[in-house]
């Protein structure tokens, strides 16, 4: 009978603990990378290469999403404002969300589940194929030679794909109300411009997209690294990379916009 | 060390970013440099300032010509006293008058300046001596209530005077 409550308990204690000790490795794998950046320095060809997979081949998705996002901010900001006949503040609508949260967060979902799932399905099969294992054994540190400069692409390239994400929503939002709907052209953006302050929403937009890639590449370089060396284990890590990911994302952004604005 | 084409899509994928990071900047923060010796400082004391803030609009007929710097209580005479950053192409005579307006019906409030007739300017560090208060909507109701209340006692009481 005992056997019965304590056995689900035992689960629940383990699981915990599980959490916990990853928590803590995951914090001494940032330290380890942080270590290890020097050759990043050194040979910034690959950071450059990976800047390439993670950032230059996410563009389009980018590109594509940040236009329908704000096409569809223009359409519902504009069935919103119009029944208060405020419809002229469309721009500085579609502009301050996405230049504070949806810009940022949006972005960091799509990069999340487009980059981050890549690298750590790349790591994890490195570590299944032992290829992390030969090169310790060749005296080639694999966390500054694979991991780091992943990390640090991701770090770079989160704020400028937000940043596009922003310019092409801030498009949308204007194909939508001013070339579809016809509001006037200059009300756009002068209502935009007066309600948008650079320090307050760009900055603060920026340091949030760089604070989600340090996050999201974090989780996925140490998902990956982490992975159980099978092809279900990376496959899970995969899962986990863009479940946990997504959690960080959205938790981080309440607690900076609790901070910022 | 040779060049390659990820080298190529590196670059333009970080250009993409500086042009997009400028675009927000200028196209929609409206972020012009400015320098600082090109303005001056002027101070307007008002008795209710209703919701103005800081960095509200100061608009000479419509035309935007500075900046609500600081607000704050005097507390020796218990009014706002509220320092403004005036651009210096825009002189105003020492009789101007300042006073606090509502963009539409619920927007900001921003500080109107209306030029006066003195053909001396104010100078930085003045004082806008004539100023009128901002329209506190609760006020105003309660103004009108009480006024319809009288007027409405008046007419009671003529009506009571005429019975007699």
């Amino acid at each position: 009978m005992t056997e019965l409550l304590a056995s689900p308990l035992r689960k629940l204690g383990h699981l915990a603990i599980n959490a916990i000790w990853r928590l803590g490795f995951a914090s001494r794998f940032l330290f380890a990378i942080l270590m290890n950046s020097g050759q990043c320095v050194l040979r910034f060809s690959l950071v450059i290469r990976e800047v390439y997979f993670a950032g230059v081949l996410s563009l389009i998705i980018i590109i594509v999403s940040g236009l329908f996002v704000g096409m569809v901010l223009g359409l519902q900001g504009y069935n919103t404002l119009a029944r208060f006949g405020s419809s002229d503040a469309l721009g500085a609508l579609v502009a301050l969300s996405l230049l504070r949260e949806l810009g940022p967060v949006l972005a960091a979902l799509l990069f999340a589940s487009r980059s981050g799932s890549a690298m750590t399905a790349e790591i994890g099969l490195m570590k299944t194929t032992e290829q992390l294992d030969a090169m310790s054994v060749m005296a080639v540190n694999p966390i500054a030679r694979v991991v780091a400069p992943r990390f640090w692409a991701g770090v770079l390239s989160m704020p400028v794909l937000a940043a596009l994400f922003n310019v092409m929503g801030i498009f949308g939002g204007y194909l939508v109300g001013v070339v579809m709907i016809g509001l006037d052209e200059g009300t756009y953006w002068s209502q935009m411009r007066n309600s948008v302050d650079f320090h307050n929403d760009i900055v603060n937009g920026l340091i949030k997209s760089l604070v989600f890639g340090v996050a999201v590449t974090l989780i996925a370089v140490f998902e990956g690294y982490d992975a159980t060396p099978t092809a279900a284990g990376v496959s899970s890590a995969t899962t986990r990379t863009v479940v946990t990911s997504a959690l960080v994302i959205l938790a981080l952004d309440f607690i900076l916009t609790a901070f910022m604005f | 060390m040779k060049r390659s084409t990820i080298d190529l899509w590196v670059g333009i994928f970080v250009a993409i970013g500086i042009a997009c990071v400028t675009f927000l900047s200028l196209k929609v923060a409206n972020l012009t440099p400015q320098s600082s010796d090109t303005t001056y400082s002027l101070y307007a004391d008002f008795d209710n300032i209703g919701g103005l803030k800081i960095k509200a609009p100061v608009k000479s007929s419509g035309v935007v010509v500075g900046r609500v710097t600081n607000i704050e209580l005097d507390t020796k005479r218990y009014v706002a006293h509220v320092s403004l950053t005036l651009d210096s192409r825009y002189q105003f005579s020492h009789d101007t008058s300042a006073e606090i307006l509502t963009a539409g019906l619920l927007g900001e409030q921003y500080i109107g300046l209306t030029q006066g007739g003195d053909p001396e300017n104010l100078k930085s560090g003045d004082t806008i001596t004539i100023t009128s208060s901002a329209l506190v909507l609760e006020q105003l109701i309660s103004k009108f209530m009480l006024s319809f209340a009288e007027k409405g006692d008046s007419h009671s009481a003529h009506k009571t005077s005429a019975a007699q």
